[in-house]
């Protein structure tokens, strides 16, 4: 673990795969809850962890260096199911880039379970993992203009549905009717860091 | 007839409703947004009587014109600039009485970008994520707004200040930001991080509420691999392919996978909001005012 200064007031905390960043993320929202740990804003990421907003950075990055991880426990959260088409318009170049005939992406893509690794992009727009890294896909080569709200997509080990119509490079291979993002809803956002996320597969109108 | 509401005569260039913005949701994509020019923003409303946390309007270079419906007490703060009342001169930086039905006129900036214009009781658009800023780089919060838009007004409650006009920092002719170097500064060349520190840069015409862009020497990379996603703070400055730093203000995205060379000092950001491009940028590097411990 290496903790590096942020400017006057935050801490980036660098571990060295996604599994630590997602356990030290829960650890960290843990002492915040049980009031240990005062910070304006802690945004986990691929590697990361970001403490901003913090009264004493100098102090804490000493104490984190001596932080020891438990796993994070897999029922810890609730599951959220997305409904989803297995209809996007890259299907086949990702059943390609996989080696496998394109019915099989719906089946492995639902078969996994998923974890909200972090969020960014936009409001609401989750980075999942949990795709053995045998199905990496690269983006592609010319993003879209404009992907549709609902679009279930794949770059690199994540997947990602779009909370809003928006340009995008990413791989498309499904929609869903879920509404990502609603800021008048409470949660604004479906998904949040740590949430586990399985897709449903629906056929028809239905998603 | 107390119709508490301001019509949009003239909407200006870009001006967007603010208030201190949405800290607190970074790790939901989020971004902070708020006013560029906090200072001036708190300024207007404590003028005008209005809490700390009102929404204020905030200009881009030309001002805007507004009728409100029913009489209030409005203050223009940040870029000085004229304000006139039905066309007859008013006061710039103290509070103002607009009648109901009489247009207040806030006119193009003499220097400085952005003026914020308080109006008793605050502008009341519906609150997203607890606040009423506009945020450009996501798309929250009301749109910028448009001539014959009509906004809510608040109710007004302390009586504006006493003052006949308040001080205010000039526009910066020359930007001094003190940058604390890192976290990504070992992606950089050591003389990459000297010339950043060289005085030999300027404000780009490319800047906007999501970041202060700048002109100027490529900052050389030490390494070719492409960083992973992760947070970035106000004030960072990143640095993309092409090598110019950006400083990210309000709006900036909350994830980003450009190292990030130096962190502007907060306290320094106003006077970002405030430099006309073709300013002279000059970023000095100063240590946290609390070190890590060996480090």
């Amino acid at each position: 673990m290496r903790v590096l200064r942020v400017g006057e007031d935050a801490l980036l905390v660098e571990v060295s795969s996604g599994d630590e960043a997602q356990a030290l993320h829960a650890e960290l929202l843990r002492r915040r809850a049980e009031g240990s740990l005062p910070a304006g804003e802690i945004v986990p990421a691929a590697r990361t962890v970001l403490l901003d907003g913090l009264s004493d950075p100098a102090r804490l990055a000493a104490e984190l260096t001596s932080l020891r991880l438990p796993p994070v426990s897999p029922y810890a959260r609730e599951t959220v199911e997305i409904p989803v088409r297995y209809d996007g318009p890259d299907l086949a170049d990702v059943a390609a880039h996989w080696g496998v005939p394109a019915r099989e992406v719906a089946r492995v893509h639902a078969g996994t379970e998923f974890r909200v690794a972090f969020c960014g992009f936009a409001p609401g727009f989750g980075y999942l993992t949990g795709l053995p890294a045998r199905y990496d896909v690269p983006r592609r080569a010319t993003p879209r203009t404009a992907v549709p709200a609902g679009s279930v997509a794949l770059a690199g080990p994540y997947t990602g549905v779009y909370p809003r119509s928006s340009p995008g490079g990413w791989q498309l291979i499904g929609t869903t009717d879920l509404v990502l993002w609603d800021h008048a809803r409470v949660p604004a956002a479906l998904l949040s860091p740590g949430t586990r996320v399985r897709f449903v597969p629906v056929t028809g109108s239905a998603a | 007839m107390t119709d508490r509401a301001l019509a949009v005569v003239r909407a200006g260039a870009l001006t967007t409703v603010q208030d201190r913005g949405r800290p607190g949701h970074a790790h939901l994509g989020v971004p902070r947004s708020g006013a560029l020019d906090g200072p001036a923003a708190a300024l207007a409303n404590r003028l005008t009587g209005n809490p700390p946390d009102a929404a204020v309007l905030e200009t881009t270079l030309d001002g805007c014109s507004l009728r409100p419906r029913s009489t209030v007490t409005v203050a223009v703060t940040g870029a000085p600039c004229p304000v006139a009342v039905d066309g007859r001169p008013a006061a710039w930086g103290a509070p103002v009485r607009v009648r109901a039905g009489s247009v207040l006129d806030v006119g193009a900036a003499f220097s400085g970008v952005r003026a914020y214009v308080a109006v008793s009781g605050g502008i009341a658009v519906e609150p997203v994520l607890g606040s009423r800023s506009t945020d450009l780089l996501s798309g929250l919060g009301p749109a910028p707004l448009t001539d014959g838009a009509v906004l809510p007004l608040g109710t007004p409650g302390e009586p504006h200040a006493r003052v006949d006009a308040a001080p205010q920092p000039a526009p910066p002719d020359e930007l001094v930001l003190r940058v604390t170097p890192g976290p990504r500064d070992d992606w950089f060349t050591p003389a990459a991080v000297r010339l950043l520190t060289s005085r030999a840069y300027h404000v780009s015409p490319a800047s906007n509420r999501i970041g202060l862009r700048t002109t100027g020497p490529a900052l050389e990379r030490a390494r070719r691999d492409e960083l992973l996603s992760e947070g970035m703070v106000l004030g960072a400055v990143q640095v993309p392919p092409d090598g110019t730093p950006v400083v990210f203000l309000a709006d900036h995205p909350t994830t980003g996978g450009y190292p990030v060379i130096a962190v502007v000092r907060p306290a320094d950001l106003p006077a970002a909001a405030q430099a006309r491009p073709g300013t002279p940028v000059r970023f000095v590097a100063v240590r946290p005012r609390r070190r890590l411990s060996g480090g």
